[in-house]
Formats: C-alpha cells, sequence, structure tokens
C-alpha cells in the first residue's frame, strides 16, 4: 500500500436552487466540510484542484480566487473541467500528482453556481453545449440528445417509459432522506407518467433539475492517509474514455461507448469484476442515462437494465444498490460539483457512515461521472 | 466568411469547409474525402486525423436513408423558441449519419427507427441554407 492513493476527507454544500451567497464562499461549504472530516489544517495541503464548468461563472478563471479564499497560497492551483465529469477528472488528476510523488495531499473542489447567470443567458449556453457548426444550428438541447438514446433503446430491446418512470420512483424514494438534495418529495408512478414531455420520450421527472452546489475532496498519498484520524478509502480502479462531441461520430444510441470503455480500464486496474461491486453511484442525469449505466456498467447484461429496476435489484435491499443518495434526478445535478457528491456518497459508504442508506458490509464502491452525452466518461472504483 | 449562412441559426462564420453550404444552396449535400487516404467524414473535415493530410475532395451523398432515432423537442434554446415543437432525428446515409431536423408537420407517431427518408435541402425564409428529413417518397 506505500505508493497508493487514499481519499481522507469529503465535503458537500447543500444542493439548492438558489444559493445566497458568493461562488467562494459556496465553495467554502464543502471545503470545511471535507477538512474537519480529515482533520487537516491548511498547511497539510500541498495544491488544490478547482473544477467547474466555465460557461456558467462570471468569474474569470475562478480556480485562482477560490484557491485564496480557502487559505490555499502559496500552493499551486489550476482549473479542470470536463462539463458534467469535472470533479471526477480533478480527481483522477490529484491521483496522478500524488502518485508521482509530486504532492501528499491535494484537493479537489467542484462548485456550480448555475444561477449565477439569467435564466435567458443559460437558454443560450445550452445550445452551445453541441457542436455548434454542425448540430446547434438545429436548436439542440442535452434533453433532446438523451431523448434520442432513448428512443434507441426502446426500439433495441423494448424498454418502455415505465422502466423509465421506475427509476425516478427509486430516485424519489431515497432523495426524500438526503438532507442535501433539492427535490425530497415522494413520486408515485402516476405522476411521472402524466407529466408533461420534455423532450420525447422523456417527461419532466425523467430530467434532473439545475442546482447549486460544491462539493470536496481530499487524497492523500498512503504515507499522509496514516497521520489521519480518518479511514482511509483506497482508489482501486480509475477509467476514463472520450467519445466523437458530434452525435453522428456514435455506433450505438443505446449505450454510451464511452462509459463501457472507462468501465473496462476501472475493473482491468482494480482486478475486479461487475458483481465485485457492493454499491454504486451512475450518473443519472436523465432516467435512462441510469438504463444505460446498468449495462454499460456491467451490472446486466445489454438490453436487460430494465430487468434490474423492474426487480427492485438497484434498491437499498437489492443485488446491486446505485444511487441509494437519491442521485442527481434527486440531488440536483450543480455540473462542476457533480463527480465530487458522488464520491462522497461511496466514501460514507465504504466507512460504515451511510446512516439510513447504508449498504450492510460495502466494502467496495463504485462511481461513474459522465460529461456531456458520454463525450467524457470516468469510471473509479474505491475500497475500504 | 459563408459558414454563417448554415442553418437556422449559425454560430459559426469562418471555417474551411463553407464550401458545403453552397453546395447545399445548389441542392446536394457533400461529404470531405482525403486525397491521400480515401477516408469519408461526414460532418465535413478540412484535415484528416487519420494521416494527416489536408488535401480533401468533395464527395456527393445519396439523399436516401433510413432513420435511427428522433426525439420531439417541447423546449429550445435561445434563438428557437418560436419553433417548437419540432422533430430532432439522426439518419444513415451511405455510412455516414446525419443530424438534423424532420420536416414540421411529422410527430413521433409518423416515425419510426429503420423508416426510409430523404435529405432535402431547403431555404429558410430569411435566406439561411439548410436541410431536413422527409419520408421518402
Amino acid at each position: 500500500m506505500a505508493n497508493d492513493v487514499a481519499i481522507i476527507g469529503v465535503g458537500q454544500s447543500n444542493f439548492v436552487r438558489g444559493y445566497e451567497g458568493s461562488i467562494r464562499e459556496l465553495s467554502f461549504e464543502a471545503y470545511r466540510e471535507a477538512m474537519q472530516d480529515a482533520g487537516l489544517t491548511r498547511d497539510d495541503l500541498d495544491a488544490s484542484i478547482i473544477c467547474s464548468a466555465p460557461e456558467y461563472d462570471k468569474q474569470r478563471s475562478p480556480s485562482g480566487l477560490i484557491a485564496e479564499y480557502l487559505g490555499l497560497n502559496p500552493q499551486p492551483t489550476f482549473a479542470v473541467e470536463s462539463v458534467c465529469s469535472s470533479s471526477t477528472t480533478g480527481l483522477k488528476t490529484a491521483y496522478a500528482l500524488i502518485k508521482s510523488g509530486l504532492h501528499q495531499a491535494v484537493a479537489v473542489v467542484g462548485f456550480q453556481k448555475m444561477s449565477e447567470i439569467s435564466s435567458a443567458d443559460s437558454q443560450e449556453r445550452m445550445g452551445r453545449g453541441a457542436d455548434i457548426m454542425w448540430e446547434s444550428p438545429f436548436g439542440t438541447t442535452m434533453p433532446a440528445y438523451y431523448a434520442m438514446h432513448a428512443r434507441a433503446h426502446f426500439d433495441t430491446y423494448g424498454t418502455t417509459e415505465e422502466d423509465l418512470a421506475l427509476i425516478r420512483v427509486k430516485a424519489a424514494k431515497y432523495g426524500q432522506l438526503n438532507e442535501k438534495a433539492v427535490y425530497r418529495k415522494d413520486l408515485v408512478m402516476d405522476k411521472i407518467m402524466e407529466s408533461d414531455y420534455v423532450s420525447s420520450p422523456l417527461k419532466r421527472f425523467d430530467c434532473c433539475a439545475n442546482a447549486d452546489g460544491s462539493s470536496c475532496i481530499i487524497l492523500a498519498s498512503a504515507e499522509k492517509a496514516k497521520q489521519s484520524s480518518v479511514q482511509p478509502v483506497w482508489i482501486l480502479g480509475l477509467g476514463s474514455a472520450t467519445a466523437s462531441y458530434s452525435v453522428t461520430g456514435r455506433n450505438t444510441y443505446a449505450g454510451l461507448e464511452s462509459a463501457r470503455e472507462a468501465a473496462r480500464q476501472a475493473y482491468r486496474m482494480a482486478s475486479m469484476e461487475p458483481q465485485d461491486i457492493d454499491v454504486a453511484e451512475v450518473h443519472d442525469c436523465f432516467t435512462i442515462a441510469e438504463l444505460m449505466a446498468y449495462e454499460n456498467l456491467g451490472f446486466a447484461e445489454p438490453g436487460r437494465g430494465a430487468e434490474l429496476i423492474r426487480n427492485r435489484e438497484t434498491y437499498l435491499e437489492g443485488k446491486i444498490p446505485v444511487n441509494v443518495d437519491g442521485g442527481l434526478l434527486s440531488k440536483g445535478h450543480p455540473i462542476g460539483a457533480t463527480g465530487g457528491s458522488q464520491v462522497r456518497t461511496i466514501v460514507q459508504q465504504l466507512r460504515g457512515e451511510a446512516g439510513k442508506i447504508q449498504v450492510p458490509g460495502a466494502k467496495t464502491g463504485l462511481v461513474h461521472n459522465i460529461g456531456g452525452v458520454g463525450i467524457y466518461a470516468n469510471v473509479i472504483i474505491m475500497g475500504s | 466568411m459563408g459558414f454563417e449562412r448554415f442553418g437556422r441559426l449559425s454560430f459559426t462564420a469562418q471555417s474551411k469547409t463553407a464550401d458545403f453550404v453552397d453546395f447545399l444552396e445548389k441542392g446536394d449535400l457533400y461529404a470531405t474525402r482525403c486525397g491521400d487516404c480515401g477516408l469519408i467524414f461526414f460532418p465535413p473535415r478540412a484535415d484528416c486525423c487519420s494521416c494527416l493530410s489536408s488535401a480533401m475532395d468533395w464527395v456527393k451523398v445519396d439523399p436516401r436513408g433510413k432513420l435511427v432515432s428522433f426525439t420531439r423537442s417541447y423546449f429550445a434554446p435561445t434563438g428557437f423558441e418560436n419553433d417548437v415543437p419540432y422533430v430532432l432525428a439522426v439518419a444513415e446515409f451511405d455510412n455516414i449519419k446525419v443530424f438534423g431536423r424532420f420536416k414540421e408537420g411529422y410527430t413521433e407517431d409518423d416515425l419510426s427507427a429503420g423508416m426510409e427518408v430523404a435529405l432535402k435541402p431547403l431555404t429558410l425564409p430569411d435566406g439561411q441554407i439548410s436541410y431536413q428529413f422527409e419520408p421518402a417518397s
């Protein structure tokens, strides 16, 4: 274990619709929680990595500003971005910095204040989330791209809108238990099925909500981890992959090839198989995204993801509990903070500190964090 | 210049592939083919990522294809608000895939994966040059 990398501190702000503070104050909330969790002071940290999707920031080059506010001068800081998967890309970067011996302890801070810009500005940026030469000119949205994947999954495998609704029912059940989630109401099938289409076949309740929020993960070398009083959670496997920005460059729409490749790498590095995973957090920005994740991660054979949710195998008491913190569907999705929030949940599970959503005896956990519609994919396997 | 004329609303003015818009205006959809290694690209590219050549030729795409996937959007980004709802789709032509809108008046109930479609160039009322999918006649 001498050359291994551990997570020794995790923190997250509440995810809310409109945060009443600045981005530096928002970032501080997660940072304070993670540092108190790790029992560290600022002099213990060698560097910070700041993760956000900059199109939502009014502040230019926020990393320097956030590092100053966190008291992390003169340590180096820099920004990492891969839209919705920014903070797990930051985690991978921190892992490499520690593994190389350059640093002993690094803070990965993810934040997004999506309400920083007006709704009109947000709508304008939404259209430019696609290839601006060849796809944005037709009026594209994130829901539309995931909807085309849902349609392809339905056509290829016979999955239904009811199957997707079952995923939201699960998310709502666990979201009620998560004090940091933006959406904490119960949702029944009828209400989900009756909600309006956003982009067919995806309806309002198939989509996660925008939110403001922050997350912070403290990574450390094995030697540094020994000085901390918390139980270290080890990073056992890391996988990252990309797929074409243009949707026309994909071979299939019934899954995300980048996620499949990232999972393959992570399992290989950890010398593990899908059945070795005790608990998982997957990127459910839309219900169809969670369903595809079941298959891309190998929890179900291609085309059989719907059976997992129909048989409640991804509930707390099921074969492979997924998103038992409510997922993005309940927590909300503050772009740059999302991956760190997923990692925090798994770390709590592996420490046995997950309270009402604790998976009994969980020893190995997985995070699946996707940027764009599978443009970027990160899979992380952790163990206690 | 020239690429600002492409689509319902263009976000790019300059591209070495702007001739695509001129071909489209004349009624044809073109892809690029690497003059050195023969790889075909759609969307068109000015540079070959396989052999690093920039000697590209334009090749005409047969406008008869098959629908791959589609969605009807009820929300739109800035600049497209007055168009909703509209159908976005991906269709396959000669081993390339094309993304665009389906002709107005069609809903998801009229469409199915695998149905034969035609890709039709069109000039929008404001003079923008675009294309859309229609059922093959």
